[in-house]
């Protein structure tokens, strides 16, 4: 406890990375997944490449895949740009199949109306099925940010300073104050995420808390 | 990229205890053993909570609270504090193949349980109704038709302890890891690189191997490959093997 109290001001530094480094790639995946789960969807051909494919990227051990990140791309090892492609990957694999069985859930009498109302398809993706599929994805989401959080602190090992640095470093130094730490900082920003998500959630999809009631 | 391939092909990589095979072996062995153990722990203990309908809140939310513990900060806690209690190898070995085991537990677990749960109830109803006893109910039909759950929960604990395994590495363990760290620490690039392509390709080879042998070992009639059922539902079927447990 001594040792948290006194390196308060380093623990709070490597947690504003660590939600950097989890948090960017959350956001940039669910946007890059919105337009492939909505294809996998569409086309059913598409389905079994998009899902399978992306899902074998899961595949990939993480420290695997942030040593070959500067190959892929061309960056530099220690580049925390490297970090957040691979994480950028691993929530996209996650929630591509996620975004495609939201769509899927809508019922298809919802689409049919909307289309009868005169709804292009562009606008019935984004003011009807993407609402409608908001549960089923948030739900996805929350796995892929407690995972992030996880898979994130892997990157110690290459030099990416993050809370897994405390892991690391603790290690090193044969000191347990510093990784027990560390986990705790990690499983709180892991339910920090899960509640703004819940959160989020709850104030996008009104209807649910009124059907509940009802 | 070509320094990839120079290091991958070149002979002297593939010989000796510290060559490709013998980390390869090595890597196999540790994530087997670990699977292994797990299996025999959470696959009886899942059916059973899936067949009573027990302890089903306890598996819930145990499933969802380990993904949210770093397992590179578990693995060095556990040397740290288990390391020193034990000697030579074992200092290692043993807390490396605990917290791997712990890893893998949870996704089997989750597995077994939702498979056996989400078994249709009118076939455990017609089975009862033919005279089966309790046991007969749970190994005929529940666990016959749980096994595409099963199996998703199986594979989605391999990898997570191939993946571990790689980290473990980083705390006294062999296996393809070695290459990775030991790379890390000289600054050799090509050997990193080579190493990281070498575990991609394991976790690959090892997510086919899981596909393959579930394919053979799932009844027809439950992945979608029979016609019969398949006439009056549109598109393709959704892969089992890809569903992560619930």
């Amino acid at each position: 406890m001594t040792w948290f109290t006194e390196h308060f001001s380093e623990v709070l530094t490597l947690t504003g990375k660590h939600l950097y480094l989890a948090g960017v790639p959350l956001v940039l995946g669910l946007i890059i997944a919105i337009p492939l789960g909505w294809l996998a969807r569409r086309h059913k051909a598409l389905y079994p490449p998009l899902i399978i494919g992306t899902g074998l990227l899961y595949t990939i051990p993480s420290l695997a895949l942030f040593i070959l990140m500067p190959v892929l791309i061309g960056t530099r090892i220690l580049d925390p740009v490297n970090v957040v492609v691979a994480m950028t990957i691993y929530t996209v694999a996650l929630l591509v199949r996620t975004v495609a069985d939201g769509l899927g859930a809508v019922p298809e009498s919802v689409n049919q109306s909307a289309t009868a109302m005169g709804f292009n398809r562009l606008r019935r993706l984004f003011t009807v099925e993407l609402p409608l599929a908001v549960p089923v994805i948030a739900a996805g989401l929350r796995v892929a940010a407690v995972s992030n959080v996880s898979i994130v602190s892997v990157a110690a090992i290459i030099g990416v300073p993050q809370l897994g640095s405390l892991f690391t470093d603790g290690f090193r130094r044969n000191f347990a104050d510093p990784i027990v730490v560390g986990i705790v900082a990690c499983v709180l920003l892991a339910l920090l995420f899960d509640l703004v998500i819940i959160g989020i959630t709850r104030l996008i999809t009104p209807w649910q808390r009124i059907g509940k009631v009802a | 990229m070509n320094d990839i391939v120079t290091w991958l092909t070149d002979p002297a990589h593939w010989s000796g205890e510290d060559g490709i095979p013998a980390r390869l072996l090595e890597h196999l062995v540790y994530s087997s053993v670990a699977v292994l153990i797990a299996a025999v722990v959470a696959i009886p203990l899942g059916l059973f909570i899936g067949h009573t309908g027990r302890g089903r809140f306890v598996v819930v939310n145990l499933a969802g609270a380990a993904r949210a513990i770093p397992s590179l900060g578990l693995l060095f806690i556990a040397v740290l504090l288990l390391g020193p209690r034990l000697s030579g190898d074992a200092a290692f070995l043993v807390p490396c193949l605990i917290v791997l085991v712990v890893l893998a537990v949870p996704p089997i677990l989750a597995g077994a349980y939702a498979g056996v749960e989400e078994v249709d109830p009118s076939a455990r109803d017609a089975a009862k109704g033919m005279g089966m006893r309790p046991l007969e109910v749970l190994t005929e039909v529940e666990l016959p038709c749980a096994l595409p759950l099963i199996f998703s929960g199986l594979r989605s604990g391999t990898l997570q302890v191939v993946a571990t395994a790689t980290i473990a590495a980083t705390a006294g363990l062999g296996g393809l890891g070695r290459f990775l760290i030991d790379g890390l620490s000289v600054r050799d690039f090509p050997q990193m690189a080579g190493g990281a392509a070498l575990v991609a390709l394991l976790a690959l080879a090892v997510d086919l191997v899981f596909a393959i042998v579930q394919r053979y070992a799932v009844s027809p009639g439950l992945t979608g490959r029979t016609r019969v059922r398949r006439a009056s539902e549109p598109g393709p079927p959704p892969d089992p093997a890809l569903q992560t447990p619930a």
